[in-house]
Order: C-alpha cells, then structure tokens, then sequence
C-alpha cells in the first residue's frame, strides 16, 4: 500500500521536473546551513586584519590597565586556560606567548567572542586548525571581557 | 485494504493523465494524493508547530514537529532516563520521590499547555502521572520537567492535568475512590460506598514562575473521575469532571460500573471554592505528599514532604459541585471554544450529548434537581441538554474543536474521527484511523481560538500499519490535514510509549524561548569548578569527591590515584564551555549507576563505588570534538587501608615513575 504511494508520488515528482515546473526549483529547495557552513577562503569581504566581528577600533593605550588584565586574568582562568598555556607550549590551542604581536587586538577580540565565522574564513585560523583539529568553542565572552582578556595578554607578553 | 489499493490506483490514473498532458492546470485539485507534499519539510527547514505528545505507560512526554512528524525530543517527566542522567544523577534523583519513596516509572496520560486568556502562551506543559497521582510542570526553555507535586487522598490520578483558562489552577481528580489519607484505610474493600470518597485537587500556578501549590482540595462522593475540562469564556470559573462507576462498584467494575443508563457530568464552581476558602470553611488535614523542584542555578533538584491540604466538603458546602446525567460512562467533556457547550463522550453510548452551560446556569438557579447523589444535588438531564449528535459512531471518546463551528469526536469501537456541527448537531465528515483512535487533538483544539490547520488522532492499535517488530508493536499518530472540508490523512508516524493526550502549540510561541546554554556565572552547584583551576579530590572519610571539569577535549583532573575498596566516589562534573549543543557525557567502568550527560556551564554528579582493585577508565561519552576519543581518563582503585596517596592531575604524569627516578 505504502509503496503504491510512494511509485504515485515518484511518478509524480518525476513529472514535475520533466515538466520544467518552474525555474526556482532548485533555489527553493536549497537550505541554508545554520550549523557549520563550508570552508571559504577566498571571501573577496573578509579582512584578516581586523577578523570578523563587532570590534573595528579599539584604542589601546602604551602602558598597560592594571584593573582592566586583573579582569582579564579571572575570566581567562575560567574560560581560556584549559585550552590555552601563557607559554609558547601548545595545549589544545596554541600558548598565548607573543599573541599580541601576532594579531592586532581587533582580531584577538574577534576571534574571541566570534569564532565559528572566523574559524571559516580565516586563513591563519585554518591553519591552526590543521594543527589543532579542535574548533575554538564560543565560550560567550562578553564585550568586556573579550577587552579584558586581551589586556591580560598583553601583560602576558610583558607589557607594563 | 483493498479500498485503498483501488484510491491509489486511481491517483495514479489521474497523474499519469496528467502527465501525458505535460500540463497541470492547478495540482492543488488535480491530486488527492498531496500529502507527501503537505507533511513534508525539507531538511535543514523548522517545522510549523511543536506536537506534545504524553507517552502514556513510558512515563515520559515527547515533543515532534508537525506536519513532519520528527520526534525532536523526549522530555524525561515521571520515569528515569538513561539518555539524560534523568533519575540517575545525583542532583535529578529527588524529583522522582515520592511519600512511597523513589518511584523510578510512572504512567504520564494528558499533556496540557499553559494559557493566558484562553490560549497558549508557551511558557509550561504540564502532566500527570496516572499511577502514582503527581502532576508535573516542564519548563519550555529548557524542555525539562521544572516541578512535580504529589497529590494526597487520590489513587489514579486521571482526569489531570486540565487547566483554566489563565493557567490559574491545575486540577487533578482521582480515578479510584479510596478513603481518605487521614482516616483507617484498613477497612473491606467492599465497604466503598461507605468508606471510599473521590477527591479534587486545584493546584495553584504561580504567575511569574509557576510555582505549584496545592491550594485546597474537595472531597467528593466516592466515585470515579475519569476526565475534566475547564470551563472558559462564559464558563470561565467552573471546571467539569466526568464521572463513570456511579454504581460504586469494587470489583469487575467492566460488568458492574456499566449498569446505569446514566452516570454524570459533575459541574464545579470553583470561585465558589474560593470564595469558602477565604471564609475558612476548609478543614486542615494531615496528609504527607511529596513536593519536588529543579534548579537551573544549582542544577539539582530538592524534594519537600509536606503535610498538610486545606479540604473543601462538596456535600456540607453547597453551590460548589452539581452533577447532571451523562449516558453511559462518560469519558471525556470536552469545552467550545466559547466555553457554551460541553461535550460528553459517553464510551458506551450511541449519540453524543451536548450540554449548554447557559442552561445549566439557569438549571441551577431553578433548583431543576431530580435528587442527589451523596448529598451533592442532580440537575435534570433535559434541562441541561442543548442537543444530541445522533448515530455518530461507536465508542466516542474525545471531542477538540476548530474556528469554523465543528468538533471533532475520536469513536474507539468504530475506528474514526467523526466532525460534526456544533450548533445543528450534524455529523458533516468521518475518516477512519489505523486503528482504534483513543485521544485526538487539533493545534489550539481546547483553546478560545483553535488555529485548526491540523489535527492528529493517537491510535492504541497499529498492527499492519508498520514493519512488525515482534509481539510489541509502535504505537502511532496519524496525521490529518483539516483546513478543507474533508479530512484528509497525510502521515504516519509512530510514537514513544503509548500516546494518550497531547497538544499542538505554533512553534513561534515556544521556539525563540530555549535556552541555550547555562551561564557559568550563575552556577550555584555547590560541587561547580569554576574553571580548571578550581578541580580537586577531596576525601571525607569514605567519601571521595572529585571536582572534574570537560572541554572539548579533556577532562581535569584525568588521573586519579588514592582511591580504596571501601570508598565512595562522587564525580561532579562541570562542562566548562559556553556554547550552544555542546554536551560532555561522562562514564566510568563498572558504574551500577548510569552515565551523565552534561550541558554546557552545567554540573552533574555521578555517585560510583569501586568494586574490586584495579585500573578503571573513564570517558566522554558525546562525541564532542574530533579528539573526542582522547578525552579519556584512568581511575587507580587500591585495596582498604593501603597507603596509596591521594593524587590528581592533567598532563602532569603523578606520581615520578620510578624509572624517571632512576635517572
């Protein structure tokens, strides 16, 4: 019985597409992927620069904010560390010495509260990701935090 | 069978036609056949609506998407649940306690969403367990059970868990007279018309977070309440309860409670209730039933013994209940959307009676009663009956309504669903189901405003209907695309346990509400690690305590040692990430136990107590990462009284082996 069905709505869909039923079948029958969209390097809009995100300017000053990498140690120590050392040794990312000399401090902050995009289009994160096969994890930092944790690495890098 | 076969048949003539022809004008009315296309939602696409779905003797509700029918989840509510640590893990096991103690499986029936004004506001789905009588709150953020309250002076909590129409009170009427909690129960079981009385709980709602409460009780003449509806619109402040086994039997209750030409409908005025409970005509009485909650912030669940109902007496207190005859053991009374008209289901009658709340009003202000029953007055049939649908099937059992004046009765005996005009009584479609249909539910079918797209029938029998899978068979819902003017079934689909009641609610009003994932900073577990740097082993004399955290993909501390046979280990485990759809499961070998499933900023424990001396490994058990393999640990078990030390770490290799020693 079901299969009687399922030859009727073969037959029938076959007919459909022989008939050229209209020509935007097959944009209507793509979806989009809401879950991890497929590797793109060559985006014409992206810039590695400054990363993807919310941040395009933030003004660091010379000298380091005390308060500011205090903060920016607390939140690392609950969300970075089990994945990132302060050394040069890689963990499950790479160490952070010298992160800030690597990025500017709009990719750092981009990265950190935008990863997926990111890890996507990025060219150096791609290749980190060859290194590391573990997809940074979102772990929802704030605005402040993101500013925080960078001032905190570059305390790391020894700034004063 | 064979019908079928010839519809498709002829289907298939009339899209060969129209393939020949190469030209369809309109396929809408070319094809009887669309529901491939109606039920179909392509991948990567939401469905329409959210399908709550009880699951009947599984003690679980489940939650599909219509029209595809996919199962999205199974929201563990009355019975344990390997798939989620559900009555496994520490913090989850006090919500399946009960005055009895743990209860690990119950029997969830009827599944209701919360209302404001009449309509769904998808903030709760409520159940009940049928067995041993609870009623549940489930949570649409996180699709888990939020709430569970026992009911004292009840067995068979049936007709339950029907809601007013601002979500105000739940109700719980019990299906077994039994006498009440305070008296000698130990009484011959024959002695039920003295000593057996029905009870009525009204569970109270809290606005702002839903909070239950058992706000009072009334104690009822023994009988039993099969289902209820509460009244709404113009009935708004009345609840109705239908009765069978006036006869107040005790024994082959299949013969002897189908005696009466007539049981009833009771009608209850529960502003009236309120009304004495103010007055403080309630007497305080001693029960114990259990009250247990779930914390999102402490991620566990606490469970209160309580002991004390305030209980309202329907003989001594007048004006609250009135029952009218209902021929013949009724089953459901199902409310209109305008709250006028109550539909009884008698299970053994030949018609359906329908009720006008406008006549029992004035039934009731006449004092039109033909005697009472235990003291509670009887108001004559003819004088609360709007009409009768005449020869509308065998064994009706449910009615849900649309937006266009019709309702819809499920008829057990005769396989269908029959749908018939509310105002002149006429049956105006019937369609069979595949087989036995017991509830049936439209999307909004018992709110003021159905949206009446679709309707499923939940069928108790499948037997051909899919691949046979031994002598147990998959229970099924049916489909039914009821926007026309005929019904028409567009698909099948089997479901968990055995589907008694459900909802269908727009997945606009429940999809945007999920919660994502637990903030870390709002953990209140007191066993949470704040981080990696916050894991250790604590002893307590026997007791071990592992704070563990995982990310993708490690777990801290990874190795264990100083663990003895005689010990106890709990694991409280913390999933440090911070992203949606990342969970880190958690199991150890030899765990009599379970497993954990871990949602991202959440803590879970797992209790585990070593059975023999030895090396244990431990892993994640939800594939996280690509190096979700590694994500594995060892536990070192030593004899009683050995003096290994107590260590832990990651990647830090305790303690100096000794041939690094050597060196």
């Amino acid at each position: 019985m079901k299969k009687m069905f399922i030859i009727v709505a073969v037959l029938f869909i076959s007919f459909l597409i022989s008939c050229g039923g209209g020509e935007k079948k097959a944009d209507s029958n793509s979806t989009v992927s809401s879950g991890e969209p497929v590797t793109n390097t060559d985006n014409p809009s992206y810039d590695p620069i400054r990363g993807e995100g919310k941040f395009t300017d933030v003004a660091i000053a010379a000298t380091l904010d005390q308060a500011m990498a205090i903060e920016g140690e607390k939140v690392y120590t609950v969300k970075c560390s089990s994945c990132h050392k302060l050394t040069d040794e890689k963990l499950v990312g790479p160490g952070f010495t010298g992160v800030t000399g690597r990025h500017t401090p709009e990719w750092v902050m981009n990265f950190a509260t935008n990863p997926d995009p990111m890890i996507n289009k990025d060219p150096k994160v791609q290749a980190l990701l060859e290194l590391c096969l573990v997809r940074m994890p979102n772990q929802n930092l704030t605005d402040d935090d993101a500013r925080h944790v960078y001032e905190f690495l570059r305390k790391n890098d020894g700034v004063k | 069978m064979e019908k079928n076969v010839v519809a498709a048949m002829v289907l298939a003539i009339v899209l060969f036609a129209g393939f020949s022809s190469c030209k369809p004008k309109d396929i809408g009315s070319a094809v009887s056949g669309d529901a491939a296309a109606k039920s179909y939602v392509a991948p990567g696409k939401y469905d329409e609506y959210y399908n709550f779905v009880s699951g009947g003797f599984s003690g679980q509700m489940s939650a599909y998407g219509l029209p595809s029918g996919r199962l999205l989840r199974v929201i563990p509510v009355f019975s344990v649940d390997p798939e989620k640590g559900y009555g496994f893990s520490e913090e989850t096991k006090p919500m399946l306690n009960t005055s009895h103690g743990f209860v690990p499986w119950d029997d969830l029936h009827h599944v209701q969403m919360s209302k404001t004004n009449g309509d769904y506001d998808g903030r709760w789905a409520f159940g009940n367990a049928n067995n041993t009588p609870r009623v549940a709150r489930i949570d649409l953020s996180t699709f888990r059970t939020a709430e569970i309250i026992e009911l004292p002076n009840s067995g068979g909590n049936h007709s339950s868990p029907f809601i007013t129409e601002n979500t105000e009170y739940v109700v719980a009427g019990t299906r077994f007279s039994v006498p009440p909690d305070d008296k000698n129960g130990d009484v011959p079981i024959n002695t039920y018309k003295q000593n057996f009385k029905g009870t009525l709980s009204f569970i109270s709602v809290a606005k702002e977070n839903g909070k239950l409460d058992l706000a009072f009780q009334i104690q009822c003449p023994g009988v039993n309440f099969d289902l209820s509806r509460a009244g709404k619109g113009v009935s708004h402040g009345w609840f109705f309860f239908s009765c069978y086994n006036t006869e107040q039997a005790n024994t082959l209750l299949e013969v002897n409670a189908s005696q009466k030409d007539k049981d009833f409908i009771m009608a209850v005025n529960w502003k009236k209730a309120e009304e004495y409970l103010k007055a403080g005509k309630g007497r305080k009485q001693a029960v114990r039933y259990a009250h247990n909650t779930y914390s999102d912030v402490t991620h566990s669940a606490t469970s209160e013994i309580k002991t004390e109902v305030i209980v309202l007496d329907a003989k001594d207190l007048k004006e609250i209940c009135y029952f009218f005859p209902c021929p013949k053991s009724p089953h459901g009374c199902d409310v209109s959307p305008t709250g006028e008209y109550i539909v009884g289901s008698g299970k053994l009658a030949a018609l359906i009676p329908v009720f006008s709340f406008d006549k029992l009003q004035k039934a009731i202000a006449a004092k039109d009663f033909i005697g009472d029953f235990d003291g509670v007055p009887i108001l004559k049939y003819e004088s609360v009956l709007y009409g009768e649908v005449k020869k509308p099937g065998l064994g009706p059992l449910h009615t849900e309504f649309d937006n266009k004046g019709n309702a819809y009765t499920s008829m057990f005996v005769s396989s269908e669903v029959v749908k018939w005009n509310i105002k002149d009584l006429k049956v105006v479609d019937r369609v069979p189901t595949y087989y036995s249909v017991g509830h049936l539910c439209v999307a909004g079918g018992d709110t003021k405003t159905p949206d009446a797209k679709y309707m499923v029938a939940y069928n108790k029998i499948t037997k051909d209907r899919y691949l046979p899978t031994g002598p147990e068979l998959a229970q099924s819902a049916q489909l039914f695309d009821i926007s026309g003017d005929k019904m028409q079934l567009i698909l099948d689909f089997p479901t968990i346990g055995e589907p008694h009641y459900a909802q269908i609610i727009s997945a606009e009003l429940v999809k945007n509400k999920a919660l994502k994932f637990f903030k870390m900073e709002d953990n209140k577990n007191p066993y949470f690690s704040n981080g990696e740097g916050a894991t250790k082993v604590v002893r307590e004399g026997n007791k071990i305590h592992v704070y563990m955290t995982a990310i993708r993909s490690h777990l801290t501390p990874d190795n264990i040692e100083g663990i003895k046979m005689g010990d106890e280990v709990y694991f409280h485990v913390t999933n440090l990430e911070q992203d949606w759809d990342v969970p880190h499961g958690f199991a150890i070998k030899g765990a009599n136990n379970a497993e954990l499933l871990i949602m991202p900023g959440e803590t879970q424990t797992l209790k585990w107590v070593p059975d023999r001396v030895g090396i244990f490994p431990m892993y994640c058990t939800d594939f996280c990462s690509a190096l979700h393999q590694e994500m594995t640990g060892y536990v070192r078990v030593s004899p009683a009284g050995s003096n290994t030390p107590l260590l832990f770490s990651t990647g830090k290799n305790y303690p100096v082996s000794d041939t690094a020693k050597k060196k």
